[in-house]
């Protein structure tokens, strides 16, 4: 039986270092007042911030050493993900990360030996799949792309595009006859309008509508059609771990911050982290907070695996989301008034759990899932 | 301790795995119980007590306490080995949890060679019977308030007061006893002792209390001018509340000492799954139900959870920000988990569900709903979910005291 499997949840000294290297670097560099002047600011990070982490080898963590990568593996990334997160930083090392992935599973060797340098040198790259449509599955793509003289006219539009205006290059998901592909675009080569920025929830984030239509490709512009179903897989569980690491880190400091103010405010006379009503529920995110950064490190662990590792995917995506919107959640609640002001902090993470919670499949989404993988 | 070569190991290993195939008894007629609280009958009483004596005699049980006391006198490892093979035997439950978990580690750990000598065997053998007498009918979450009174009146203590949920009181020979001492103290905690009272002495009267399941197990006990031997006194008086809080570190593994094998047995989650697919509900399998799917994968990622936590426990860098998280949290997430596993089983029925044991026509024999009205004794006893709440807020999060 599925679930009667063994569970696994290792840590390798590089996550450990990682982890250690990670929570400094971005407690240092992702103050809340930096964050809050980060969200005012057009590109949304800081490009001095950026070069460090490229410095730091961060960019290359999962890809390989021949295309200047330190050939470790997303499960390394997790603990640099997760600590970003709990700092609510912004930038485009997540979607970077993605696209090299998309690019490992996926890619020609030209495109890898061409583009993988660069990313480990610190130019961003992002991926575009969501479609207007809505559906969390990546293989159901209305984009498509169309061969005339050689080359590929497209039409079609995605949607939450993030980072789309500091990538170099795009990973788009089309329909090429009748099956899914994946090709690789130059942003720089986009018409001017193509790329409108989306208002979202989250204001620490970058993201865009892309219009496709009228745009010609290459046949080069293509990764290797025959994994593309095989990508798409692997960048949907990618994605959900990624994210899995960037709510739990959030939770964590959702939990820490509110914690801070239930011992400190007072009311009646007493602090009021003493009242029951605001104890048990804290606890309860707490709880739920520490379920999920176990699915989370074991998710890491077992990455890749057949089954075992789409399940702990999918465990830790709908667990530390969710975990996350009810902290959150409470945190706006326990603040009272102040809560309800957008100095408060607690509309930052609650802000953020909107987008880890739906993007790339909710806790029920994902749930409907794994009863077909488990049951 | 010497260390121990893996070919000892494994040799042990092999010896434990064939005792266990060969000497685990076939499933009796009558209910076994899952836990050291469900002993209710003298049928499953007599059982159970045959069976850790034949475990212990086998070397099985107490292997890693003294020999001279009765114990195997080897190391903790190779008992662990013993543990692991009678549940992969599935081998029934040790009676005499108190005995084994709290009272023996407390005796060897404290008492003198003379009490050592007068207990310790009849522990492991089952002989002697041991319940706790912690919590009472005016103070259950609240310990440190007990209020059973315990007079030194010459060479004894004469106790007055009541006891209640009592694990086996009916059949116990002893009682791991706290009692006040001091009612003037200025901490209610520093008038507390702790004494290893005789059950057997006249005016202690045991009363069965029935369960919610309709089931006895439980008792209350009555002390009426009931007269102790001094000499049973342990840790000093005054000192009941240190010494009562040094058991629960036995029962929560933070000392060791235990005697080993075990004393609950979980529910097998895969048999919830199993009934999804043959329970009707609305005309057709609970298992096609979306709804129903939902939440029991829900419930099965807890399940994995709680396996990972304890897992993520032993990982040091991954528990740094709050270490005692984990350990402290356990027993919430884990009883909780039962309570609600099982009350699906039962929404997976339909009508079925509100069959009780006894019912030809209940989905096996009703043992969900059985094991659901069963399931809130562990929700509620050792400390309610409520309390647990308390303990993880203000311990783990350092939060005020409520």
């Amino acid at each position: 039986m599925t679930m009667e499997m063994e569970v696994t949840l290792a840590f390798s000294e590089e996550q450990a270092e990682l982890l250690e290297v990670a929570q400094s670097f971005c407690r240092d560099k992702s103050p809340i007042p930096t964050v809050r002047r980060l969200i005012e600011d057009e590109l949304g990070y800081d490009p001095g911030v950026w070069a460090e982490m490229a410095r730091l080898g961060w960019l290359g963590i999962a890809v390989p050493e021949e295309f200047g990568g330190s050939g470790l593996s997303l499960a390394e990334v997790v603990p640099v993900v997760e600590q970003m997160g709990r700092r609510l930083m912004g930038g485009p090392f997540v979607s970077t990360t993605l696209a090299a992935q998309a690019l490992l599973v996926g890619g020609a060797e030209v495109q890898k030996s061409v583009i993988l340098p660069g990313i480990c040198a610190g130019k961003a790259a992002t991926l575009a799949l969501t479609e207007p449509h809505g559906d969390w599955d990546l293989a159901h793509i209305e984009t498509s792309a169309t061969e005339t003289d050689g080359k590929f006219k497209l039409t079609g539009v995605k949607i939450f595009v993030v980072d789309a205006m500091s990538a170099e290059w795009i990973i788009v998901s089309v329909m090429k006859n009748g099956e899914p592909a994946l090709i690789i675009i130059d942003r720089a080569s986009l018409p001017e309008n193509a790329l409108r920025r989306e208002v979202v929830a989250d204001e620490t984030r970058r993201s865009f509508r892309l219009q496709l239509d009228g745009l010609i490709v290459a046949a080069d512009a293509f990764l290797d059609t025959a994994r593309a179903r095989e990508t798409l897989t692997h960048l949907d569980l990618a994605t959900s771990l990624l994210l899995s690491a960037e709510a739990c880190g959030g939770a964590a400091s959702c939990i820490d911050y509110t914690v801070e103010y239930l011992n400190t405010r007072k009311q009646f006379g007493k602090l009021i982290g003493s009242y029951q009503s605001l104890k048990h529920p804290i606890v309860d995110a707490h709880v739920a907070y520490e379920l999920a950064r176990s699915h989370l490190y074991s998710a890491a662990s077992v990455f890749g695996r057949q089954g075992e590792g789409e399940i702990a995917a999918r465990m830790a995506k709908s667990e530390a989301a969710e975990a996350l919107a009810f902290a959150a959640d409470r945190a706006i609640q326990f603040h009272g008034g102040f809560g309800f002001t957008y100095q408060c902090d607690a509309q930052l993470y609650r802000r953020r759990g909107m987008w880890c919670e739906y993007q790339y499949g909710d806790g029920s989404y994902q749930r409907a899932k794994l009863a077909k993988l488990m049951l | 301790m010497s260390e121990i070569s893996q070919k000892e190991l494994d040799g042990f290993r092999a010896d434990a795995r064939a005792w266990f195939s060969e000497n685990v008894p076939a499933k009796p007629e009558f209910m076994m119980p899952l836990t050291f609280m469900e002993v209710g009958t003298d049928q499953q009483f007599d059982f159970l007590r045959g069976w850790q004596k034949k475990v212990y005699e086998a070397g099985y049980l107490g292997a890693a306490w003294p020999k001279k006391y009765g114990g195997g006198g080897l190391a903790q490892a190779l008992q662990d080995i013993a543990t692991q093979e009678m549940y992969r035997a599935g081998g029934p439950i040790m009676l005499n949890a108190i005995g084994l978990n709290w009272a023996g580690p407390l005796i060897l750990d404290m008492g003198t060679d003379e009490q050592r000598n007068q207990y310790i065997k009849g522990i492991l053998s089952a002989e002697d019977i041991w319940c706790q007498g912690f919590s009472e009918p005016d103070h259950g979450s609240d310990l440190g308030a007990a209020q059973t009174r315990a007079v030194r009146d010459g060479d004894d203590y004469v106790i007055n007061g009541s006891k209640i949920w009592t694990t086996q009181g009916n059949y116990a020979k002893y009682m791991i006893l706290l009692a006040r001492t001091n009612p003037d103290a200025q901490r209610k905690y520093d008038g507390l002792s702790f004494f290893l009272a005789p059950m057997t002495v006249p005016g202690v009267d045991t009363v069965p209390i029935r369960k919610l399941t309709g089931e006895y197990g439980f008792t209350q006990t009555f002390f009426t001018d009931a007269r102790i031997p001094a000499t049973t006194l342990m840790g000093g008086e005054g000192k009941g509340w240190q010494v009562a809080m040094r058991t629960l570190e036995y029962e929560r593994g933070a000392r060791g000492g235990q005697a080993g094998g075990y004393v609950m047995v979980y529910p097998d989650v895969s048999k919830v799954v199993d009934l999804a697919k043959r329970a009707m509900r609305n005309g057709r399998p609970a298992f096609d139900d979306p709804a129903i799917r939902e939440r029991l994968v829900k419930l099965l990622t807890t399940y994995r959870g709680l396996k990972l936590n304890s897992t993520r426990a032993l990982i040091a860098p991954l528990v740094r920000d709050r270490p005692l998280s984990l350990p402290l949290s356990a027993k919430l997430v884990r009883s909780e988990f039962y309570r609600e596993i099982n009350q699906l089983a039962m929404a997976m029925q339909g009508p079925h569900g509100a069959y009780y044991v006894g019912e030809p026509e209940a989905y096996d024999d009703a043992i969900w709903q059985r094991s659901y009205l069963n399931s809130f004794s562990a929700t509620i006893g050792g400390g309610t979910s409520q309390i647990q709440h308390n303990i993880i807020g203000e311990h783990v999060l350092g939060l005020p005291k409520s």
